[in-house]
């Protein structure tokens, strides 16, 4: 495997969010505002890449009835780490992102890729693994954090365009617009993948 | 009094799943059926509880005291783990009947981040002993009470028609939006 298809395989192929569906609360509570959304994705993808490459370098040693509590101390250790450098450089990101920065730990994302890929592949494949999963779990976080945030305040980044007369709909930076946003996005893939099959496309993965 | 308001806040105010957030994974997964979804809200209750009273403990009796406060997120996840390791092996020697109906949903809890949210949530309030096993418990019912509605909801799309593109996942989400909205309704019954 070359290093592109691994970060291509992490944000469209296998994208952990759209396509396989794991580690979604972190999706639907802190997509409020899209640079919250941002904050949470980069957060992630640091302890996804340094988790990897530690489990990766630890796969020869680590006998395999221990392996999972083994895991989870390793990325316990990279999430305690990430929420002490956001207390220090960026308290404001840290208070918005509240309780969903200790609670990386059990993301699913994270430990599905530790058991399934770092644990078999060496440490640069295993970086690599992690920056595409982490990317491709980001750019869903964004999108659905730009949705609510233009739909709820006007704005995206925190940025006000639209005039006063456009509808604010703040249902949607209420929990329930989470939900409904996040399935009316699943249904439209679904669709443009049922729409790229039945025209017999090869390249699925361009309506991704 | 105090006590009972943070109690039904948890139960269904600030309900973890459709308001916080919080065990979306079992949440969408485990809700296929009514039987299921009830036993995993039992299991998650008891596991809750437990994990409650015994991560209040270990903060205050062994974290605190030996300035370790910060390994709070290390520590949690352990007891955690350990707790539902123990939990499977007491249900499988006392009831056999209970552990072959809850089967695999049991190793699941350890990864279900409401466990682990109640205990942070616990520790960043300061709640005392009693308060982090009532805030435990009414989170936990929370979550079945949730669950269950939202399997019983399932089950009867299941026979419906659904557009295609809206089937699995889609149609799953948007009906737990709704739901989310119903619970809206409980906003202003308490500030807390």
């Amino acid at each position: 495997m070359n290093a592109l298809k691994i970060i291509k395989n992490g944000i469209l192929d296998e994208n952990p969010t759209f396509i396989q569906v794991v580690g979604m609360c972190p999706v639907l509570a802190v997509t409020t505002s899209a640079a919250n959304g941002v904050g949470m994705g980069l957060s992630t993808t640091i302890v996804l890449i340094c988790s990897n490459v530690v489990i990766s370098l630890l796969r020869s040693f680590v006998p395999d009835t221990v392996r999972i509590p083994i895991f989870v101390v390793v990325i316990s250790t990279f999430v305690t780490i990430v929420q002490f450098l956001l207390q220090a450089y960026l308290p404001a990101l840290n208070d918005a992102l509240g309780i969903f920065i200790p609670l990386i730990v059990v993301n699913c994302i994270i430990l599905a890729r530790a058991e399934a890929f770092a644990s078999k592949h060496n440490p640069a494949a295993a970086a690599l693994d992690g920056a595409g999963m982490g990317l491709g779990f980001t750019i869903a976080l964004i999108i659905v954090g730009v949705i609510r945030e233009f739909l709820g305040t006007g704005g995206v980044f925190n940025m006000e365009f639209t005039p006063a007369a456009f509808p604010r709909t703040i249902i949607m930076i209420l929990p329930p617009g989470a939900f409904i946003t996040l399935g009316c996005l699943m249904a439209a893939l679904n669709a443009l993948r049922g729409r790229a099959e039945k025209g017999g496309s090869v390249n699925t993965n361009a309506s991704h | 009094m105090q006590t009972l308001l943070i109690f039904i806040s948890a139960v269904l105010v600030n309900n973890f799943v459709l308001n916080r957030f919080l065990g979306i994974c079992p949440f969408l997964g485990v809700s296929k059926k009514v039987e299921t979804a009830v036993g995993m809200g039992l299991a998650v209750t008891f596991v809750m509880a437990l994990a409650s009273g015994v991560t209040y403990i270990v903060n205050a009796f062994i974290l605190i005291p030996l300035n370790l406060d910060y390994l709070y997120n290390i520590a949690f996840i352990l007891i955690i783990a350990a707790l539902v390791q123990l939990v499977e092996m007491f249900i499988k020697k006392s009831s056999p009947s209970l552990y072959q109906a809850l089967g695999i949903y049991l190793p699941l809890i350890t990864t279900n981040c409401a466990v682990l949210g109640v205990t942070v949530i616990n520790r960043a309030n300061n709640y005392n002993f009693i308060v982090s096993v009532v805030h435990g418990v009414g989170a936990a019912l929370g979550f079945t009470l949730a669950i269950v509605l939202f399997a019983s909801i399932r089950e009867r799309i299941e026979r419906n028609h659904i557009p295609k593109a809206f089937q699995g996942f889609p149609i799953a989400l948007i009906t737990a939006g709704l739901m989310s909205i119903a619970f809206l309704g409980f906003t202003g019954m308490i500030k807390v």
